[in-house]
């Protein structure tokens, strides 16, 4: 947790992640390939019956979109915001 | 609107009905083709390869008679008119491909040089044994106009009328020819490029976000958008809604189908065509199309010496078939006699249209060769 | 964490037409967004792009695309697209469609258009089954895999694709897993812009069907596979690299070339044989 404490305190980009819950058809992609582990499987389901992802470590999420790119459903993405700004920047397509 | 000039060969040509078509189909303003060698048909498609070029179009030889039915189609959304050509086995191929055409409401001309069937049959040799496939051949329900020309003249006319058939309606269209009247060389007139006149599609008016590709209005033809200018439209082969899009359901089904059989089935009697001779006071009426509409005037020309009171009726259109007027001369006459190169193709049409109003009766041949005018007029004799 | 900010695919989707059909943990959705930000990332202006599918699963990928698009017959978007490239060579074609539309039923298509170098770009996706219809055995299934018309197992050799498009004459010729999204993303991008057939094959999980007949396990234990078993070898040998039941994925752009496209060469043979007499037929094509 402290790790995590001082890199934000050097980061400059945060990320900020959209999720439609009732797209999800809980593939598990998202949680699974994020790579800083900020997703997690929601213990309600939706009205599908599945478990949509949530934010668990909001911190760590970095806004890489690489759950949006995995996101089968277009349930969720993501976008780097700059921290201290307070608009959202486009997603990161240039990765 | 008039002929490309670039592409018409003004003046008078002695040329075989294959290379007739070509040019026919070149007047019309056929700028791509595609299409695979078989005999009869070749001629046209080499011609076409040799011709296009020179005229801002192209042709491409495609791996099978598969490819070329639906190269056409895609070339058709790119805004081109189109052709194809076959006979026999080639175009029982390309039969699925007739039904998308149909479904999709794509402008596009099938050529069948029909040659003697079925499978491999008699490839250098003449039939008409394709005719009920020209309007049944795919699977589901559906209609295409099928024109039957008699001569090369015919090959280089009755093909312009088939492209303006498609781009009028939105359907394929298939030139019927057949073996002798493809290689059967005749004078030809060209004329001027003024004096040809040909149809283009419809094209969308108004907002594009608010266009749907398969809405129609009164006439059944929905305006057709170009690809490549934000449209931004679906085509699909399953069963559609206005905006293109796939519905699996019966209301829809019947929405859609009905109007792509209608289109064409309640607009018969405009796109008929019919050619008849001495059928005021015909007793004995024959029926024939194509190269048989020719040898049965040599029967007629052979009863009137003998006094008999023979007519001829010949469908240029076949499909759809002149139905109305066959009805109105099955009240006047004593027989209806189909004859055709095959065992019964349109004579099973015309049974069904006089529907017992007076006799019927059928001259048929397996093909190879064309009937004797002799043959012929020994039926009417029994019959008058 | 709100629902304020729109996902960037939906402008190119047909939003009217969601949720699309495919099954939780398919990889075909996948396969929508690494073409969508390639298309950004490209610049190509939307509205000069033309897409063609077959038939199948991977087939209504047309459908659910909001660019101009067809929806042909099994196996005959190449050629469909061959046509639409000839009539009108400013657009730019690109067909996606599964390994049995286009290697089995459509696969005579395939070889020539890759011979011809007909300029359209082809995206196949390999999930190993017909899933539309049920799961029957495909072309590139594996040898001993089970699908529902080799119920004791598959024994035909299957196709190594890459090799095919390949020997063929394809000019870019890469696979990819689902998981290489960045790298399939790339791969779009080079292929859009890139004159000439291009074929990428992009190997996806069938949850449903072809993982669950296998004991495969599903969606996430198959892109578990790939991340673990995948191997990136830029420019190897297509020869090399067939796949097997549970075996490594050789993964990479194997082929970039040049030759003239099938528009440019019909040029370049009439422009020789007939001089001035020729008026060059536009190729779109600018290099």
């Amino acid at each position: 947790m402290a790790e995590t404490e001082k890199k934000s305190s050097r980061r400059k980009f945060r990320g900020e992640v959209f999720i439609k819950r009732e797209r999800c058809k809980g593939c598990g992609f998202c949680v699974e390939f994020c790579p800083t582990h900020a997703l997690g499987m929601d213990k309600e389901i939706n009205q599908k019956g599945y478990h949509p992802p949530v934010l668990v470590d909001p911190d760590a999420c970095t806004g890489c979109d690489l759950c949006g790119l995995y996101c089968p459903d277009f349930a969720i993405h993501a976008v780097r915001v700059k921290i201290g700004s307070n608009e959202s920047k486009e997603s990161d397509d240039a990765c | 609107m008039h002929a490309d000039p670039k592409g018409v060969l003004t003046g008078v040509h002695f040329l075989d009905g294959d290379h007739a078509c070509c040019e026919g189909a070149i007047a019309a303003g056929c700028r791509a083709a595609f299409g695979y060698p078989i005999t009869p048909s070749t001629e046209v498609v080499e011609r076409i390869s040799q011709r296009l070029p020179l005229v801002g179009g192209v042709f491409v030889q495609m791996e099978d008679e598969i490819a070329s039915s639906i190269a056409i189609q895609g070339a058709a959304w790119g805004g081109k008119k189109v052709m194809t050509v076959s006979s026999g086995p080639g175009i029982s191929l390309m039969q699925e491909h007739i039904g998308l055409a149909a479904m999709t409401e794509t402008p596009c001309v099938f050529v069948n040089v029909q040659r003697g069937g079925p499978s491999t049959g008699l490839p250098t040799l003449p039939s008409q044994a394709d005719m009920m496939q020209a309007r049944w051949g795919s699977h589901g329900d559906y209609e295409t106009i099928a024109i039957s020309p008699n001569s090369p003249q015919e090959c280089f006319d009755l093909t312009i009328h088939a492209f303006n058939l498609a781009e009028r309606y939105r359907v394929p269209v298939l030139v019927m020819m057949d073996e002798s009247v493809g290689h059967m060389t005749e004078r030809v007139v060209i004329p001027h490029p003024e004096q040809i006149k040909i149809e283009s599609r419809s094209v969308p008016t108004g907002p594009k976000e608010q266009y749907q590709p398969y809405a129609a209005g009164e006439d059944m033809v929905p305006p057709m958008a170009p690809v490549g200018e934000g449209y931004r439209f679906h085509v699909t082969g399953l069963t559609h809604n206005d905006k293109g899009y796939p519905v699996m359901s019966a209301e829809v089904q019947e929405h859609l189908v009905r109007r792509l059989v209608d289109k064409i089935r309640l607009n018969a009697n405009k796109i008929a065509m019919v050619e008849e001779e001495q059928t005021e006071d015909a007793d004995v009426i024959l029926v024939a199309y194509g190269i048989t509409s020719r040898v049965v005037l040599r029967t007629l020309h052979l009863a009137r010496e003998k006094g008999l009171k023979v007519g001829v009726f010949r469908p240029v259109v076949v499909w759809p078939f002149p139905e109305k007027r066959l009805r109105e001369l099955a009240e006047k006459v004593k027989a209806i006699v189909v004859v055709e190169l095959n065992y019964g193709q349109v004579f099973l049409e015309v049974e069904r249209i006089v529907c017992g109003r007076t006799r019927t009766e059928l001259v048929p041949h397996g093909g190879g060769e064309l009937h004797d005018p002799k043959d012929i007029l020994r039926v009417v004799e029994e019959l008058s | 964490m709100s629902d304020q900010h729109v996902n960037p695919v939906e402008p190119y989707l047909r939003m009217d037409r969601m949720p699309h059909i495919w099954c939780p943990g398919c990889g075909i959705g996948i396969v929508v967004n690494c073409f969508v930000r390639a298309l950004n990332q490209s610049g190509i202006d939307a509205d000069t792009l033309a897409v063609v599918s077959g038939i199948g699963c991977t087939g209504r990928f047309a459908g659910y695309i909001n660019l101009d698009s067809f929806h042909t017959t099994h196996g005959r978007p190449i050629p469909f697209a061959t046509g639409l490239k000839i009539a009108k060579p400013e657009l730019k074609v690109l067909v996606f469609s599964g390994e049995g539309d286009l290697v089995s039923i459509g696969g005579n298509h395939l070889i020539h258009a890759a011979r011809r170098n007909s300029d359209i770009k082809v995206f196949c996706v390999n999930n190993f089954t017909y899933a539309m219809t049920g799961g029957q055995v495909g072309p590139t299934a594996p040898v001993h895999s089970i699908a529902t018309t080799t119920p004791y197992g598959a024994y035909d050799r299957p196709f190594n694709l890459p090799f095919l498009a390949d020997s063929t004459g394809a000019v870019y010729v890469a696979r990819w897993t689902t998981y290489h999204v960045r790298q399939l993303t790339r791969s779009m991008v080079e292929a859009l812009n890139k004159p000439g057939f291009c074929f990428v094959e992009i190997i996806t999980p069938c949850p449903t069907i072809y993982q669950r007949r296998n004991r495969l396990g599903d969606g996430l234990e198959a892109m578990r596979y790939y991340k673990r078993f995948s191997k990136v070898i830029n420019g190897a040998n297509t020869r090399m690299v067939g796949l097997e039941l549970k075996g490594p994925i050789i993964v990479g752009k194997f082929i970039d070339r040049d030759r003239p496209t099938l528009l440019e060469a019909m040029n370049d043979e009439f422009s020789s044989k007939l001089g001035a007499k020729y008026k060059p037929y536009p190729t779109g094509v600018s290099r």
